[in-house]
């Protein structure tokens, strides 16, 4: 326990005490902690209503027909979903929570470069939010379009659009800040002698992040302002009528989107990368491999937004070229699962709640990588573009894989946020519900795709009906884990055991400070002398 | 809690989003490529309608304002921190004339019927709306950081004044200078890019 | 954090300011000079390569990258090269439709 001059050790940030009480303690602190925890809170609500969301749509694809809702509410609830899922709750996820809280202790810096601007984020992202569900009050009621805002019919919709794309915008410019402060961040404040490759994985990929964040963001935030124009003032840039051409949206869309995957699951290895070393008890395999793994994701992730189009009418070139990249892409992808696995040869495993975590998530992304090659491919594209395949693929990226490393980072570095631990009995059965429900879910989808079943309806032909059966179902199962995981997860910080200030045996330098930490976590800099994942003492 | 303070942060910061705004003009400057591709014949005939004269005089003022502004920052490292000062003024006065010049351009196209979403400019053909609509767009979304740039500035002089900015701090004028250099820069591809197209 | 102010801040002078005002201000002329020639497509080449010189300038001396470390001029070079390769990338579709 660290110790002031006088013997009485410091508050830690739960207790500190600042000129504010109550909530305003929270919402207008700059400790990159608490704004981390904001950001948590935040994020699980609307995880909450996206779930809910999801759920209500599984419902009514139980049975073919109209179960519960017609088509035009079937719409605007997967619109719904998507907006909220990815700009509310994916993409700030991992960075914004585990990156506020972990990432300045990990690499020795009492907090980050802008802790005001770290706060504003928070702020501008809840404007965000606001804006976004200001839709579903006023005008025309929520948007139909899907998440994708797909020219023309985003401006030719009825629905109320613009409040749903402003508010896009305005999530876009709180991830945009958050990733520059922790670019700043990581150049300037790790502590003195961890140099570029002594420092942890999680940090490396959320500096992959932040740069993709900060020079893929804008493109999206001018594509929807061009959209608000449209809408407004009627400019043609993607109206057919007036020369504009609406194939050119969706590659301004997806020159963000696709990179976005990237700000989703980048951070989720980072998060992979801490976790499996700590049950492994040995050091990573290939540090650097995996470092320069990260950097070449981010880059090549930026030009591979054609493969979203195969099917819109690009000219042949531009298909074949953006079906390569996309397969090269999915090299430093593999080189990640290698080092992974190599990492546990050997390895006497201490098995525990984020270890299981860890490992569903490499099967999850394994099943989501693999599909997306079929996906990649040209020729097969073609058969199970627009299909239920593509939804299970990308649940099972974005959905697995941020989902899965999100809970494996909150049960790993969970007793350093609270100071106390879950009961690990009931976490553990929370994952194998969780595990099954979740398959159940989405592997049917791939059959269902592969049979022809489009995505994006509210009904489908009876002869998929029951795999449909199997998927609802499976979703039902999978929510129950979560209420398990939630309440378990919410009965310890309540009222768990003490943690130590190291219960995993990690290295990194936030099992060195106490749980909870106090306010500038250290009280002295600490000096880097070994390698991040040095287990040989 | 003791006052960190890293001038070295605050520049990168100020560069990594100068690299977004890059990117948020990339985007406009991609679709101007694709419609200047596909109409190629409207753009010319289109672009002749802009003045060059104008064009040229606002490129020069802007240009002026860059410099004015680099040196306001060499003033204040040496120690003049007036003259620093007065330079700032030029700079937003510059800016000024650069939005008076503005005015003046769009409000003659408005005259015309020239403006996005009138039946006029709708009359005309695929290339001129087109044409048009990303002037107005560019040229916007650049005035609007003409405004913000010189907010910027103004900012910069109130700290001047308060003492929060001199001559051995004056990280957040250099920031305001390069935002300010950044305004330039977008200017000075859009203006061949709308005026002299050939 | 070892060092706490700019390291060994580089001073311009005004005399650079007023050279490169100078050039730029020439460049110009030359550029709305150029559109009154018929050099064909080579018109736009030049324009463009005349605004990329401008902004050369611009970046190098008023936006003192010259002077900088060097790690400021590798981060714009790497985000102009990611933006012309996203303009490249996006033409292979248009050049071939």
């Amino acid at each position: 326990m660290p110790e002031n001059t006088h013997g009485h050790p410091e508050p830690s940030y739960l207790e500190y005490q600042g000129k504010h009480k109550g909530l305003k303690a929270w919402i207008f602190s700059t400790d990159h902690k608490r704004i981390g925890l904001l950001y948590l809170y935040t994020i699980l609500t609307f995880f909450g209503i996206g779930l809910l969301i999801g759920l209500l749509m599984k419902l009514e694809l139980i049975a073919p027909g109209q179960t519960i809702m017609g088509p035009d509410t079937y719409n605007r609830f997967f619109t719904l979903h998507g907006v909220i899922m990815i700009f509310v709750v994916v993409i700030p996820g991992l960075p914004a929570v585990f990156g506020n809280f972990v990432m300045p202790i990990q690499i020795g810096a009492p907090d980050v470069a802008f802790p005001r601007l770290n706060l504003l984020s928070w702020w501008i992202y809840i404007l965000g939010i606001l804006l976004v569900l200001s839709s579903l009050l006023t005008g025309g009621g929520a948007p139909d379009t899907g998440w994708t805002f797909y020219a023309p019919y985003s401006f030719e919709t009825g629905t109320n659009m613009l409040p749903a794309v402003l508010g896009a915008f305005t999530l876009g410019f709180s991830s945009i800040l958050t990733g520059l402060n922790f670019i700043v961040t990581i150049h300037r404040m790790r502590a003195p002698g961890m140099s570029w490759f002594k420092m942890p994985l999680f940090p490396w990929a959320l500096y992959g992040t932040g740069w993709i964040q900060l020079l893929a963001t804008p493109v999206v935030g001018i594509t929807l302002l061009m959209i608000v124009a449209e809408r407004t003032l009627g400019i043609g840039f993607f109206d057919p009528d007036l020369g504009g051409d609406p194939i050119l949206y969706q590659h301004l869309f997806w020159i963000y989107s696709h990179p976005a995957v990237y700000i989703m699951i980048l951070p989720a290895m980072g998060a992979i990368s801490e976790i499996l070393p700590a049950f492994a008890r040995k050091t990573i395999f290939g540090y650097r491999a995996i470092v320069i793994s990260t950097l070449m994701i981010a880059f090549v992730g930026y030009f591979v937004w054609g493969h979203h189009m195969f099917t819109s009418g690009m000219s042949g070139t531009a298909l074949y070229t953006f079906s390569l990249l996309t397969f090269i892409v999915a090299i430093p992808s593999a080189i990640k699962v290698f080092n992974w696995i190599s990492t546990l040869h050997k390895a006497s495993i201490n098995v525990q709640t984020p270890f299981y975590w860890a490992i569903s998530f490499i099967f999850v992304f394994m099943v989501g990588g693999l599909t997306g090659l079929i996906l990649g491919s040209l020729a097969t594209d073609v058969h199970v573009h627009d299909t239920a395949f593509v939804v299970g693929h990308f649940h099972y990226i974005v959905f697995g894989g941020t989902g899965f490393a999100f809970l494996g980072a909150m049960h790993y570095w969970f007793p350093k946020i609270y100071g106390r631990m879950y009961n690990a009995r009931r976490a553990n059965l929370g994952w194998l519900i969780f595990f099954i429900g979740f398959n159940a879910l989405y592997s049917p989808m791939f059959y269902l795709g592969v049979a022809g079943m489009a995505r994006r309806y509210y009904d489908y032909l009876p002869e998929f009906h029951s795999g449909n059966i199997i998927s609802s179902i499976g979703a039902y199962v999978m929510a129950t884990g979560l209420v398990i995981i939630v309440v378990n997860l919410i009965l310890g910080a309540r009222r768990g055991e003490k943690a130590e200030a190291n219960p995993w045996g990690g290295k990194t330098l936030e099992w060195s400070v106490p749980s909870p930490p106090p306010l500038e976590n250290f009280e002295k800099i600490p000096v880097v002398t070994r390698e991040p994942y040095d287990y040989s003492a | 809690m003791h006052e960190h303070r890293d001038d070295t942060a605050s520049k990168i910061g100020m560069w990594l989003f100068i690299f977004t705004e890059i990117l948020l003009f990339g985007g406009l400057f991609i679709v101007y490529a694709v419609y200047r591709y596909r109409n190629p014949v409207a753009f010319h005939l289109a672009g002749e309608e802009l003045n060059v004269i104008i064009g040229a005089i606002n490129t020069v003022v802007l240009l002026v304002s860059s410099a004015t502004i680099a040196m306001a920052i060499t003033a204040m490292q040496q120690g003049k921190r007036r003259l620093s000062v007065r330079l700032l003024w030029v700079t937003i006065l510059l800016a000024a004339v650069f939005m008076v010049n503005k005015y003046f351009e769009w409000g003659a196209k408005f005259e015309h019927g020239l403006y996005p979403g009138s039946d006029f400019l709708y009359s005309l053909s695929q290339g001129d709306v087109l044409f048009f609509g990303l002037y107005f767009a560019m040229t916007g979304l650049h005035a609007l950081h003409i405004i913000v740039g010189a907010v910027f500035i103004l900012f910069v002089i109130a700290y001047i004044r308060k003492g929060k900015v001199h001559e051995t701090r004056w990280q957040l004028l250099e920031n305001a200078g390069l935002y300010w250099h950044l305004v330039d820069l977008i200017w000075i591809f859009l203006f061949p890019l709308f005026y002299l197209i050939h | 954090m070892s060092e706490h102010h700019n390291e060994h801040t580089h001073i311009t002078p005004f005399k650079t300011h007023l050279l490169i005002l100078g050039a730029l201000i020439v460049l110009t002329i030359v550029t709305v000079a150029i559109t009154w020639t018929n050099l064909g497509v080579w018109n736009t080449t030049a324009a463009m390569v005349i605004a990329g010189l401008k902004g050369t300038l611009v970046l190098f001396y008023f936006m003192h990258l010259k002077f900088d470390q060097k790690i400021y001029r590798v981060m714009v070079l790497l985000v102009l090269a990611v933006f012309a390769a996203v303009l490249i990338l996006t033409f292979f579709d248009y050049l071939n439709r």
